[in-house]
């Protein structure tokens, strides 16, 4: 092997740095929230505690964190099926042109660039001038799949670039029907970039902010929670909640990549499935 | 019926009608009814079906407006060259430096995982950085470098743009590593025996290869940062303005169709702006 050049040095202290950059305020407000009770919203720490935490689940004061995360999470699963459907859909028919699917294509290059707060802003009026009621359910569910949609469209359409269709041509030589087609062929080959468009459905979901301020309705999801408490609450007990949320995303993150590679493991090592299908 | 199927328009638009419904009731209608609104009246409680120019007048004759819209474009044109000089190392890095493709995918991910966290919970996460007491002013004051601590750290245009390029870096990362990792390389060692030095190889080979990806970088950026209301609200402790303020604060007054006025002529500058870009790459060839 030709040895490192001194540019190899440089560029790996710069990339250690900008690991730092983006995980070190994590990790201090990670820290931070093992305050003890005397402590701020700083350095010092005033002894180790775990008293944050339990304020946390004690005091119903500051709203109502638990019941906002249930809903978060009944949310982010709903907008992860939604997204993980629509997307394969989606992406099975735009690798055929169609009447329109120009126009469509630009609809969901604009869904992404769009402003969120427009989103937000005109949802929340189409619910309230039609006379319904905005709700988690209903406009918060919709307005977050113009966000997750295009992602997971995008993932699809660079999927299928990869996506050799001669296994295709192959099934239908052997007289497999489209839907056969689809179901033994293409889904199976696919299946481990789904995972990645179901994460990407759960998490930004999970996380979205802007889209559901103004179609959420009167029960908040977890991010209109911690928000809330951003204005009016200043002790550790916003580090706790920020810690326990972290935490819960990373844990998602880990089981979507587990299964991941599970699946990449599986489909390595059963090699082909020929002749199951019939 | 079997024939109509066999219709390719007709089996798309049947796959892609799920996909349309949600872009037709929750991004169609609601930018069709943000324009009508715009041109609605409102009094203090209520707002009444209108058609006049009221909002735009009043939008286009406040000077506030034209402070507010460039102050929108430094933060987007700053956190862009942040961004850039940054996400291009970093992609750079992992694709050339890095020699074993577990290594590449592991250190990949070690960047898109803040990704997938809150974006609330990473700008609450600079307070103790930032604050007067904080990590930062400590760390200064005790190499000597500050006598007393900073105020500007916190809630000011600096943590404004710092908090953007620490949230949106990783959408310049993502593509041009993407882009990248697709390089031939065979391109780079045939420059290389042509005689190129390494900063040649870079600026007349690798660069030019890596434009659609730092376009697509580009476009992701300039839209979050210039969409943004929260981080610019959270982090300059509502002392600075962008034009996605101007709207959420309309919306608090519940002024609708003054904020809908705003909001139809940032998407415009938004529009305009991606249109540009998008004259220089074909997305869905580079995806």
């Amino acid at each position: 092997m030709e040895p490192r050049p001194r540019s190899f040095y440089i560029l790996s202290a710069f990339f250690a740095l900008f690991v730092l950059f983006l995980y070190g305020p994590t990790l201090t407000i990670g820290i931070l929230s093992f305050q003890g009770e005397g402590g701020g919203l700083t350095f010092p720490m005033r002894g180790v505690s775990l008293y944050w935490f339990y304020d946390l689940f004690e005091q119903q004061a500051v709203g109502d964190i638990w019941g906002s995360f249930r809903r978060s999470i009944a949310l982010g699963l709903m907008v992860m099926v939604t997204t993980v459907v629509v997307s394969v859909m989606g992406g099975l028919a735009f690798r055929k042109k169609f009447a329109g699917s120009g126009i469509l294509f630009y609809l969901i290059i604009t869904a992404l660039v769009i402003p969120s707060i427009l989103v937000s802003l005109g949802v929340g009026l189409l619910f309230s001038q039609s006379g319904l009621n905005v709700h988690w359910t209903s406009s918060g569910f919709g307005a977050q799949l113009t966000w997750t949609l295009p992602f997971g469209l995008l993932i699809m359409f660079a999927v299928f670039n990869r996506f050799d269709k001669s296994f295709e041509e192959a099934a239908r030589d052997l007289g497999a029907s489209p839907w056969q087609t689809i179901r033994y062929v293409v889904l199976p080959i696919i299946a481990p970039s789904l995972i990645g468009v179901a994460l990407f459905g759960f998490t930004l979901s999970y996380d979205e902010f802007a889209r559901t301020l103004l179609t959420a309705g009167s029960y908040n999801t977890l991010p209109l929670e911690i928000y809330g408490m951003t204005t009016n609450v200043t002790s550790p007990v916003l580090y706790a909640l920020g810690t326990l949320t972290t935490l819960f995303s990373l844990l998602i993150i880990g089981a979507f990549l587990a299964l991941a590679r599970l699946s990449n493991r599986r489909k390595a090592r059963a090699g082909s499935d020929a002749g199951k299908a019939v | 019926m079997k024939k109509l199927l066999e219709n390719r328009n007709v089996t798309g638009w049947l796959m892609v009608s799920p996909l349309a419904a949600v872009l037709l009731v929750f991004l169609v209608m609601p930018i069709i009814l943000i324009i009508i609104v715009s041109f609605w009246r409102a009094t203090e409680f209520s707002i009444i079906p209108a058609f006049e120019w009221d909002n735009y007048a009043f939008l286009f004759g406040s000077p506030v407006t034209y402070t507010v819209f460039l102050n929108t474009f430094k933060y987007a044109f700053i956190t862009w060259a942040f961004t850039l000089v940054i996400g291009f190392t970093v992609a750079y890095y992992l694709t050339f430096h890095i020699r074993s493709q577990t290594w590449q995918i592991a250190l990949f991910l070690l960047c898109t995982i803040p990704f997938w966290t809150s974006n609330i919970i990473r700008m609450i996460s600079w307070i103790p950085f930032l604050g007067r007491n904080g990590i930062a002013n400590s760390t200064l004051m005790s190499w000597g470098v500050l006598d007393e601590p900073v105020e500007w750290l916190l809630f000011s245009d600096f943590a404004v743009i710092l908090a953007f390029v620490h949230l949106y870096t990783l959408f310049m990362v993502v593509p041009i590593f993407n882009t990248m990792m697709r390089i031939d390389r065979s391109l780079i060692e045939a420059a290389r025996d042509a005689g190129a030095s390494g900063v040649q190889i870079l600026w007349n080979v690798i660069i030019p290869l890596t434009k659609p990806g730092i376009m697509i970088g580009t476009i992701f950026v300039v839209t979050l940062v210039m969409g943004d209301f929260i981080t610019v609200r959270f982090m300059s402790g509502s002392q600075s303005a962008n034009v996605g303020r101007l709207i959420s604060n309309d919306i608090a007054l519940l002024q609708y169709p003054s904020a809908s006025a705003t909001a139809i002529v940032l998407l415009a500058t938004v529009l305009i702006t991606i249109g540009i870009l998008l004259r220089f790459v074909d997305i869905r060839k580079e995806l």
